[in-house]
């Protein structure tokens, strides 16, 4: 890596400068779980290292009222030992722990999970499913924007020259909302999702369904959003018939391919049952919550 | 290449070293600094070898670059110890025999003493699912999970004394 420089700064503004500065290939750095990864086998070269670790609003997690704020490098120790996100989104929170193992945990972000745009990002649908958007800082000043716009395909992001990844802006739960993900893997621990599902729902009076956010992964070139399988959910108890209907919804919104970790039928089918299991446990969560 | 001057605390210790952008905290601890306790497996966060304590969090030393060690405060399996005197999770790690080869033990020792201090009474479980990133080809596990488990019933034992 010949003129390989590195800042760690700690403003935006100074971030910004020099993102959008930079004559060739920068990258940002927060927790580093992917980036060192591609540094080492020169799947990307960077010329410039920009830290944003020291950017006081990019660490930590607080309550600003109707939301919370996750800043983009919080590492997932600090987002799974934060007891209220925990209680509001225990979908958001499960995800983000199964990513790697706790030393990945002392290190691996929100902010990064997203920008590195795979599309098996463990914790990428439960934070699309909870209507979270975030904050991008660049030369034009900041925009605020859904999460599900940020990541456009493989290693892809929207994020112009400059710009890069603050915060997440997470709303608090309605009363009876709450959310789920399962991911499936053929073991227990330490392996990247053959299909994530994330379900996110509202319950109303008798446990009807009156809002849901349906979110898979790992079976699309990114993280879908799938209307189709909440509106099989919207106006329905959990029964049998509903649960068939967001099978076949899940399925059909499936475009996986085939690789090592499961092939193109295996996936679709993997992603109708997954989707079942996981609004089971959100039902369950909403209507005791 | 430009050098980059770095001081931090390791192991209790002030210490200042030069290293390169693109070096990793690992490759610095071993070849700048000769703390060569710390192993490279993998390289790629997935072995746990280089397991060490950076403020209070275990990291890969292999995924984090030399000069983000600025100001922080590292824990590497050498200052485990305490002078001659072993950690109990290093002394339980003897009388079980948890290693054979050793190149994964290093690793284990960082990350169970982490968990020990964070969850002194962790169950099998919970000892497995925290020790899930560092992997060993010998052992099987059964040993290593013995010996942490141990130490952990030594370490209350010592608490409650």
């Amino acid at each position: 890596m010949p003129g390989l420089s590195f800042i760690a700064p700690t403003t935006i503004d100074e971030a910004v400068r020099a993102l959008a500065s930079a004559p060739g290939l920068a990258k940002c750095l927060a927790g580093g779980t992917d980036l060192l990864v591609q540094l080492r086998s020169g799947r990307s070269r960077p010329e410039l290292i920009v830290d944003t670790k020291r950017i006081p609003d990019l660490i930590g997690i607080r309550d600003a009222g109707d939301h919370f704020v996750i800043g983009a490098a919080t590492p997932g120790a600090s987002i799974s030992a934060c007891a209220p996100l925990c209680r509001a989104w225990p979908g958001i929170t499960e995800a983000v722990d199964l990513i790697g193992s706790q030393q990945i945990q002392g290190r691996a972000s929100l902010g990064g999970n997203l920008c590195n745009a795979s599309p098996a990002a463990d914790s990428v649908p439960a934070v699309i499913a909870a209507r979270a958007t975030c904050v991008v800082a660049g030369p034009e000043g900041t925009r605020e924007v859904p999460v599900e716009a940020i990541v456009t395909g493989p290693g892809q992001t929207s994020l112009k020259k400059g710009e890069f990844l603050v915060e997440f802006h997470v709303p608090k739960p309605a009363p009876h909302q709450s959310d789920a993900y399962l991911r499936f893997i053929p073991r227990t621990e330490m392996d990247i999702a053959v299909v994530g599902c994330a379900v996110n729902v509202t319950l109303g009076e008798r446990g009807v369904c009156r809002d849901a956010r349906v979110v898979l992964g790992a079976v699309a070139p990114t993280p879908i959003l799938v209307p189709e399988a909440a509106e099989a959910l919207v106006g329905h108890w959990l029964d049998e018939e509903t649960l068939a209907r967001l099978d076949a919804a899940a399925r059909r919104a499936s475009k996986p391919i085939t690789d090592k970790r499961g092939t193109i039928e295996y996936r679709i089918k993997v992603a109708g049952v997954l989707a079942r299991r996981t609004a089971a446990i959100a039902f369950k969560r909403a209507g005791e919550c | 290449m430009k050098k980059y001057h770095v001081s931090t605390t390791i192991n209790g210790e002030p210490v200042e070293f030069l290293c390169e952008p693109q070096q990793t905290l690992l490759d610095v601890l071993r070849d700048t600094l000769n703390l060569t306790g710390s192993k490279e497996g993998c390289a790629s966060g997935d072995c746990g070898a280089c397991t060490v304590i950076v403020d209070g969090r275990m990291v890969c030393s292999c995924l984090m670059l030399g000069v983000e060690a600025e100001g922080r405060t590292v824990t590497t399996v050498e200052g485990i110890a305490t002078g001659d005197t072993l950690h109990p999770v290093q002394q339980k790690f003897l009388e079980h025999a948890a290693l054979q080869c050793g190149f994964c033990t290093p690793g284990f020792i960082v990350a169970a003493k982490a968990l020990l201090d964070e969850n002194p009474n962790p169950t099998e479980e919970e000892a497995r699912y925290w020790l899930a990133g560092n992997l060993c080809r010998c052992t099987g596990y059964d040993k290593i999970i013995r010996a942490v488990l141990d130490a952990a019933s030594e370490m209350r034992r010592e608490a409650a004394e």
